[in-house]
């Protein structure tokens, strides 16, 4: 019994950790630009391709990840330029690159899927170098754990500087920025890049673990993300942006154990989706019965 | 009052959890019978579709027969991922912590995720309804098992195909066909019958859905660029959205021709068709052997047979009618 706990809660926590680079990257865009971006369905498969192509060609694993960010970097940047130097709608920037990065990855991979099975991966690697068994759940633990503390150091430093400021405070009044004299295309154009980098790095560990590239890796990947920030911030109170990185994380977390409990439940095939999202309204919907029980005062509903 | 949060949002949690977990388990319980070795047999497949649903009855039919039952001494865990890759990667992954004696992967990313997955154990997995399991990665060759998978592939020679549409309408000059190149199964038998169209004398012309909704303009562009259509095992064209792809050619008189089963019964004219139940079956003997103590890398992979169907009433319907030579050599008539 504590086996099967330990099994789902260890998956789930490998999960979170990849999963949250997806959500921390939604949450760069939609919350603190306010830049509803939706190409990551696009840039996620997109991190995946070009890590699966590069190691296939020979390439070094932690390279061809590193190689999978700037690519992420760049459809990011690609996606901000649409929109701030051909003003382009955010919501259409992103559809349209989406749309584009289908093409793209088919393009990039000669085909639908590319195999990684066999292949020398970061998590080989990184079993080689602990000794460990490279499929066993530590090592997966291990490189994710590795990869999140990196990006919560580096993204918890560059959110507190002033350039991080800036991009921060465009999300809230772009403005009152501009008039501040911060170039606010700058700060957008920054933060669509990190974003879609963080989400093609998720897109290339999650590619180089399940042992495939494939062009339809992407699907759902902005619905769980968004969902991952609604329930991160639904269940923890944020405050500073450290708590918030932990917050997007936490989220993602519980949004890939719902999944796993579901799956682990044994409904009909086909009946998985309904599962995951009744527990998720229930983890929602929790603290406002309460509040209701107890009669406290009640925001209004958000709208997004 | 904050702690205290906290701590009520910790309780909930581990109550469902504790709750998802034992209630599988105390009805797991039951029927174990301790005399007799009860077999965990794994089947996952990446979706919920006719084609791969009887692929899974096959597999049960078929280890049945060979008196691996349901219920006396095989307990099955089936899951779908419904169409989302990375939940078919956690699926493979609670599969492996389940310890089964086989797991059955039906489709590609489902074979290649449970393999990764499956790094490191000796658990034997079967795949089922991969098309080219070698560019998968999956096995080294046609001819050799990998050291724990095998399986049955459901590739089929173009050949077969190409004859039987030149059998029903021997004058075409220009074939045309619809599909998913997001779908690497469908991509191959295009990129085959490109390959072998010359072949019969005909010029190939193609038209990409990239979702179900794009299927219908995907249809009608191939209108007054072809004399017939052969659509390839897609789901996108084939399977979703082969209604708007019939719409097409009843309204255009443009025949339409199938490579399976479901689709060809939906309103096609005829093709040829793997028999997702055989490659099913194929599997389940797969399985038996292995669970019997055969060694699974001497158990090569598998190509399916193809089956010829004929759909006269449909035919009429896209102005056609199909030779009475070929309705009778056909293996399935459908009325």
């Amino acid at each position: 019994m504590p086996n099967v706990v330990g099994g789902v809660l260890s998956f789930s926590f490998y999960e979170g950790l990849v999963f949250g680079l997806v959500a921390v990257g939604v949450y760069l865009t939609f919350r603190v630009l306010s830049f509803p971006d939706l190409s990551v369905d696009g840039s996620f498969p997109l991190g995946g391709a070009i890590a699966a192509v590069l190691i296939v060609s020979g390439v070094d694993p932690f390279l061809a990840t590193a190689c999978a960010f700037f690519c992420g970097l760049g459809s990011g940047l690609l996606t901000g330029l649409l929109n701030t130097a051909l003003r382009i709608p955010a919501l259409l920037a992103g559809i349209l690159m989406m749309v584009a990065l289908y093409s793209i990855n088919l393009r990039i991979m000669d085909g639908a899927n590319v195999s990684l099975l066999r292949e020398v991966t970061v998590f080989d690697r990184v079993a080689q170098s602990l000794q460990m068994s490279s499929g066993s759940i530590q090592v997966s633990i291990t490189v994710a754990v590795i990869i999140a503390i990196i990006v919560f150091f580096v993204l918890n430093w560059f959110l507190r500087t002033e350039v991080g400021l800036a991009l921060r405070a465009t999300g809230d009044n772009e403005q009152m920025v501009r008039a501040l004299g911060s170039n606010t295309n700058r700060n957008i154009l920054l933060g669509t890049s990190i974003s879609n980098g963080l989400v093609a790095l998720a897109g290339a560990v999650v590619a180089q673990r399940q042992g495939f590239a494939d062009v339809g890796m992407g699907i759902g990947m902005i619905v769980m993300g968004l969902a991952s920030v609604i329930i991160g911030e639904a269940l923890i109170k944020a405050r500073g942006v450290a708590r918030l990185l932990i917050a997007v994380v936490v989220g993602a977390f519980l949004y890939r154990l719902f999944i796993t409990i579901a799956i682990r439940l044994g409904m009909a095939p086909g009946d998985l989706k309904l599962i995951t999202a009744v527990l998720v309204i229930v983890v929602l919907a929790v603290p406002y019965i309460r509040k209701r029980i107890r009669r406290e005062w009640l925001p209004p509903a958000a709208r997004w | 009052m904050k702690k205290r949060r906290l701590v009520t949002l910790l309780t909930g949690i581990s109550l469902v959890l504790v709750a998802a977990l034992t209630l599988p388990l105390a009805t797991g319980c039951t029927t174990t019978q301790p005399e007799a070795k009860v077999y965990k047999v794994c089947i996952s497949q990446i979706a919920v579709h006719p084609d791969l649903d009887s692929n899974r009855q096959g597999i049960i039919d078929a280890m049945a027969e060979e008196g691996f039952i349901e219920g006396e001494n095989v307990e099955y865990i089936i899951r779908s991922a419904d169409g989302d890759m990375n939940t078919a990667a956690s699926i493979s992954d609670y599969f492996v912590s389940e310890g089964p004696d086989i797991i059955h992967a039906i489709t590609t990313p489902m074979a290649q995720t449970q393999l990764a997955s499956a790094e490191g154990t000796d658990i034997p997995i079967i795949f089922s309804s991969v098309t080219d399991p070698v560019a998968a990665g999956l096995v080294p060759s046609w001819e050799q098992a990998a050291a724990n998978i095998t399986g049955v592939s459901d590739w089929f020679d173009m050949d077969p195909q190409v004859e039987f549409i030149l059998e029903v309408l021997p004058d075409i000059e220009t074939l045309g066909t619809a599909y998913n190149p997001g779908e690497v199964n469908a991509a191959v038998q295009a990129e085959e019958l490109h390959e072998v169209g010359p072949d019969f004398g005909l010029t190939i012309v193609e038209a990409n859905a990239a979702s179900s909704a794009d299927v219908y303009a995907a249809g009608n562009s191939l209108v007054g660029r072809c004399d017939a259509v052969w659509i390839p095992t897609c789901n996108t064209v084939g399977g979703v959205g082969i209604e708007s792809i019939i719409k097409v050619g009843e309204e255009n008189g443009l025949p339409v021709f199938g490579s399976a089963v479901g689709m060809i019964e939906t309103g096609l004219v005829g093709g040829c068709s793997v028999d997702y139940y055989w490659v099913g079956q194929q599997a389940g003997y797969m399985a038996a052997r292995i669970l019997r103590g055969e060694d699974i890398a001497s158990i090569p992979p598998l190509r399916a047979d193809v089956v010829t169907i004929a759909y006269p009433a449909a035919a009429e319907r896209m102005g056609i009618t199909i030779p009475q030579a070929v309705i009778d050599s056909a293996n399935i008539v459908i009325e």
